[in-house]
């Protein structure tokens, strides 16, 4: 069933047009990934799905509309992991997780044993708790980013927003990161939306892609589809081969060459 | 072995901490009781105190002067400096942690410049010291909203920073007019000064009265937004994205942590240091959890400012110095010493 989607959406910031017209609809257990060069609108997308952006046109949760939708209600549907999360000095992992819990937490009152039990399962799931009790200042990139998508987990929301979950990490760890979100969708059904700039990373762990450029959708299917080496040249302005790889197309940079035609 | 090490759960008060502030309050309290140029003897100021709680009569010994002054100057200024304490300590954490920013204290917002200001304004004008009080309070309350009008003509975008900067120039503003005020009227500039300084040497049961509703009210919403203010540390997009309005859960917060704290400047003066260096004391000691700092920063500002009241009214014989000139006095190299050790101990 359709989890999230919207129609028509469109958005400007500081008088810039940063989404224009974009259609998008994603299934329960479905991970569509967002591609395109840097201020295409990808952040944008992920804002406005969220309702952190102002935008036109209609995005819809389930089957409510998201401008009907009270922050609380929005919250236990929809978990952000923004690109650059702000990392409290000194809370520890914990507490930060427990962050997630919030929308079930009434306004004068305080978690119950409910939630509790809910952040140690988490913790448990993501192997997070030995870090249970630490500063999530103190951990590493691909710890803290674990701890991240631990407080989005512990929502217990159905739809998971990524907006460049990779970023900063090395390889490994991306790996890590991108295996851990695929595991939790598929434990969870979860529909993903996340934006990556690594687009052989996007075609072996994305259902669908969507390439947004200037704010418009240029292309959608699947990634074997619509990683041509011509659209990439195109509007990634990158001269690039794509191989076949075991998950899917592998696309490769190499050096541009002088045209020859 | 990796699920043992966590036994508790997310952050609860632990009893350390709690037991340590809670003795200090106990022992400050007892303190604030039996010291004084009197020379009332100790058990007795003790006994003369549990006699007045309801349910207990005891004699307490004293003869009726002693007893007046243990009953009738000592209590209810040892009351007074805790209630002071403990709502600008609150107050001082419930600010760092709506701007997200550790320097943020109840004079950020001008709150104590526009209270300055307001009493003087009473002061030179000769009116009763009764009128004092609400005139500090409207004088906070002007500059808290001018501080919020300026932020909001700064644009839209009305983060935490924009509002700090407003109370600055707000703060500078209030207090150079109060500056001009009192260089204008040199027969009340001592009195000005006193009040400034900040005092608690007059303190009665009325004052008690008058700060003891506003200071309950401000302690119980600013437990109440406690966790809240946990969300508001991921700033305030992300704390959107968890399901709390952001901008609610500020205006709240600073409202009533403006209300508190010109509830207790128009009783007592500025007292400064109080709502900094408390909550920085206990934010070291038990981390930045505002479920832990803020009931911890209340009792512990109570303690602080009892204390640095019993310094002021005892380490100078035949007079006392101002309270405020003690919390800066003490305060301040206090402050530097644990931040030094804490930094050490870090290492």
């Amino acid at each position: 069933m359709t989890r999230v989607s919207c129609r028509r959406l469109s958005a400007a910031y500081n008088g810039t047009v940063v989404l224009d017209d974009v259609d998008l609809s994603v299934e329960d257990g479905e991970w569509v990934v967002v591609v395109g060069p840097n201020g295409s609108g990808k952040t944008s997308l992920i804002r406005a799905l969220s309702g952190s952006l102002p935008a036109e046109g209609d995005v819809t949760i389930g089957d409510r509309l998201l401008r009907d939708m009270r922050r609380r209600d929005i919250a236990a549907q929809v978990a952000v992991v923004p690109q650059t999360p702000v990392i409290p000095e000194g809370m520890t992992v914990s507490d930060y997780v427990m962050l997630g819990r919030t929308p079930y937490i009434p306004y004068w009152g305080t978690e119950g044993p409910a939630d509790v039990a809910r952040v140690v399962e988490v913790l448990g799931n993501l192997d997070l708790l030995p870090f249970a009790n630490r500063p999530i200042t103190s951990l590493s990139g691909g710890e803290r980013q674990r701890a991240v998508l631990g407080r989005a987990l512990s929502q217990d929301a159905s739809v998971l927003l990524l907006d460049e979950p990779t970023t900063a990490l090395d390889l490994g760890h991306q790996q890590q990161v991108l295996e851990l979100v695929h595991r939790l969708r598929d434990r969870h059904r979860l529909a993903v939306i996340s934006t990556l700039h690594d687009l052989t990373f996007a075609a072996a762990y994305g259902d669908r892609l969507i390439v947004l450029v200037e704010g418009r959708v240029v292309a959608s299917g699947k990634p074997a589809e619509v990683l041509e080496p011509k659209l990439i040249e195109e509007y990634f302005d990158a001269a690039v081969e794509v191989l076949e790889g075991p998950d899917g197309p592998v696309v490769l940079p190499v050096r541009p060459r002088p045209s020859r035609h | 072995m990796s699920t043992a090490v966590f036994p508790v759960g997310p952050t609860r008060l632990r009893l350390g901490p709690i037991t340590v502030v809670g003795l200090v309050l106990v022992g400050a309290a007892l303190a604030s009781l039996v010291l004084g140029p009197a020379g009332i003897d100790p058990w007795g100021a003790i006994r003369e105190t549990l006699d007045h709680l309801p349910f207990i009569s005891i004699d307490s010994g004293l003869s009726e002067q002693d007893a007046a002054i243990v009953w009738q100057l000592r209590v209810p200024r040892m009351t007074l400096a805790g209630l002071v304490g403990a709502t600008l300590a609150g107050a001082g954490g419930a600010y760092q942690g709506v701007f997200r920013n550790p320097l943020a204290d109840p004079y950020l917002l001008g709150v104590a410049a526009g209270a300055g200001l307001g009493a003087t304004i009473a002061i030179v004008s000769a009116l009763p010291t009764a009128s004092i009080a609400p005139f500090a309070f409207v004088g906070g309350l002007v500059a808290v909203a001018s501080a919020y009008a300026l932020a909001l003509l700064g644009g839209t975008r009305r983060t935490g920073a924009t509002l700090i900067l407003s109370g600055v120039a707000v703060a500078a503003f209030f207090t150079a007019i109060q500056t001009y005020v009192q260089q204008q009227n040199a027969d009340t500039i001592r009195q000005v000064f006193s009040w400034i300084l900040g005092r608690l040497g007059t303190a009665g049961w009325g004052e008690v009265r008058l700060l003891l509703p506003y200071a309950l009210g401000t302690w119980l919403v600013l437990l109440a937004h406690r966790r809240h203010l946990d969300v508001m540390s991921v700033g305030e997009e992300e704390a959107a994205t968890l399901g709390i309005d952001p901008a609610r859960v500020r205006i709240t917060v600073v409202i009533t942590a403006t209300l508190g704290t010109s509830a207790a400047v128009a009783v007592s003066g500025l007292i400064g240091f109080v709502g900094i260096i408390v909550p920085h004391i206990v934010r070291l000691a038990v981390g930045p959890s505002h479920r832990r700092l803020l009931p911890l920063s209340l009792a512990g500002g109570a303690a602080f400012l009892m204390l640095a009241d019993l310094v002021a009214r005892t380490v100078r014989s035949g007079g006392e110095l101002p309270i405020g000139v003690v919390t800066a006095f003490v305060g301040a190299p206090f402050f530097a010493f644990i931040l030094a050790a804490s930094s050490d101990a870090r290492r």
